[in-house]
């Protein structure tokens, strides 16, 4: 009995249930992959993403590493999120690296000049995770050179904190993360990084008609990104920072497509992160669970 | 089976526990009319740039389809998860108070800030919603 329980045909069986009662809804997502602005998911919604990203490696192999998301608006001001990692390095392996739970929290109930996000993630990944979701410390290129056989040895239980600065002005979202992430043994030393992002819609104002390329589904912008160095030494020495121009682009029928080409702007950075990922978002998720699970009325 | 049960905990505690409570489909709804009355006077003055573009209901409407039907209700009667906004309260509040509302949302009731659509939709989701008990149809379908 135990074991069917266990069985991982289950859990996946019920969520894919629950997603057919849903209803898609169309989204407004902005281009950004490893920066965050102030928006949270809507209350109920669930967004469903999956994201790739392939990357250069001198001295190594070339790898492609991808990840799922699980998006739930919980409330107006809570968003959490679950991220299954995993990755491919070309003439070496495909692994399962680890998962990761984010959430982000609203702490001001209206609009201001400049707004303010809290963001805390636990997270459970091998040295072998290639996803890049951020850049801290000082990480660099050549700390993915190793095979995965040697990097899967290594476990990282991390916590991340983050505030997520963001405006909107005049149709551009500007956004700041700065973020500190500590490896949770004792010994290491909290590491920090950045990520700035600005972006805007090609067109302000929505046409009357329903329409698949219109100026106003494309939302083109670019991020910054990279590492600052750790407690013991902080700064830009042997770190890695990323430009990456970003579009996404958002269907009527609820999809949304990302494509953000990223360039190493050091040596120790690698020369290309190719990422892009598709998202949908499913409205009323949260009701339906709640119907099903007995959940507050 | 623990596993299990944690399924059940995890999704009934995300899914029950957070979500908004169930908002009335009255005509009159009190948490509107309080956040109107707690709209600041400059966002109040606020005039609608759309107001006299024939299409600006249109494409509000479209807008309203995509991003606010799904707690509203297609044609705003209120649904299960937002009101109505056919409200007598939300006729005749002036167009910079709704724009106040939509921007900031209602954050504590459930209603998210909007903030994330440019400005000129929000304007035109405006102009959608006070076309609806006006003489011009409801055309955005």
């Amino acid at each position: 009995m135990t074991g069917s329980l266990l069985n991982p045909g289950k859990p996946i069986f019920l969520f894919l249930a629950l997603l057919s009662f849903t209803r898609i809804s169309s989204a407004q997502e902005s281009p950004y992959i490893v920066t965050y602005d102030h928006h949270l998911e809507e209350p109920g919604n669930l967004e469903v993403e999956y994201f790739s990203t392939f990357g250069t490696q001198r001295a190594g192999n070339d790898f492609h590493a991808y990840w799922m998301e699980f998006e739930y608006g919980a409330t107006a001001w809570w968003t959490t999120e679950f991220y299954l990692d995993a990755q491919t390095t070309f003439q070496d392996s495909s692994l399962f690296t680890g998962f990761r739970w984010e959430n982000r929290f609203r702490p001001l109930q209206t609009e201001h000049f400049i707004n303010p996000v809290i963001y805390i993630e636990y997270e459970n990944i091998s040295e072998a995770d290639k996803t890049i979701k951020e850049v801290e410390g000082h990480d660099v290129e050549s700390d993915f050179a190793d095979l995965n056989a040697a990097l899967r040895k290594e476990h990282d239980h991390e916590l991340e904190l983050k505030l997520i600065l963001s405006k909107d002005y005049k149709g551009w979202n500007f956004a700041l993360n700065p973020l500190a992430t500590k490896n949770l043994s004792p010994d290491d030393p909290w590491e920090f990084g950045y990520a700035i992002g600005i972006s805007r819609p090609l067109a302000l104002r929505a046409s009357p008609q329903p329409c698949r390329f219109c100026r106003e589904n494309f939302i083109v912008g670019a991020e910054l990104y990279g590492g600052l160095g750790d407690t013991q030494s902080f700064g830009l020495h042997e770190t890695s920072h990323y430009l990456a121009p970003a579009v996404a682009w958002n269907l009527p029928s609820g999809w949304t497509v990302r494509l953000s080409p990223g360039f190493g702007l050091n040596d120790t950075s690698h020369r290309l992160l190719l990422r892009w990922g598709l998202s949908r978002e499913f409205s009323g998720f949260g009701e339906i669970a709640r119907s099903l699970f007995g959940g507050r009325q | 089976m623990r596993m299990h049960a944690s399924y059940m905990v995890l999704l009934g505690a995300l899914a029950g526990g957070c979500l908004p409570a169930q908002q009335p489909k009255s005509r009159h709804y009190d948490p509107l009319i309080q956040v109107l009355q707690k709209v600041p006077e400059k966002a109040r003055a606020k005039n609608n740039p759309f107001q006299n573009d024939p299409e600006a209901a249109a494409a509000g409407g479209k807008l309203f389809e995509q991003h606010c039907a799904e707690c509203h209700g297609q044609m705003a009667e209120g649904g299960k998860r937002g009101p109505s906004l056919e409200a007598e309260e939300l006729q005749h509040a002036r167009p910079g108070e709704i724009f106040w509302i939509l921007t900031n949302g209602i954050v504590r009731r459930g209603m998210p800030s909007w903030s994330k659509l440019p400005e000129p939709q929000r304007w035109q989701i405006i102009m959608f919603l006070q076309s609806l008990n006006g003489p011009e149809p409801r055309s955005h379908s």
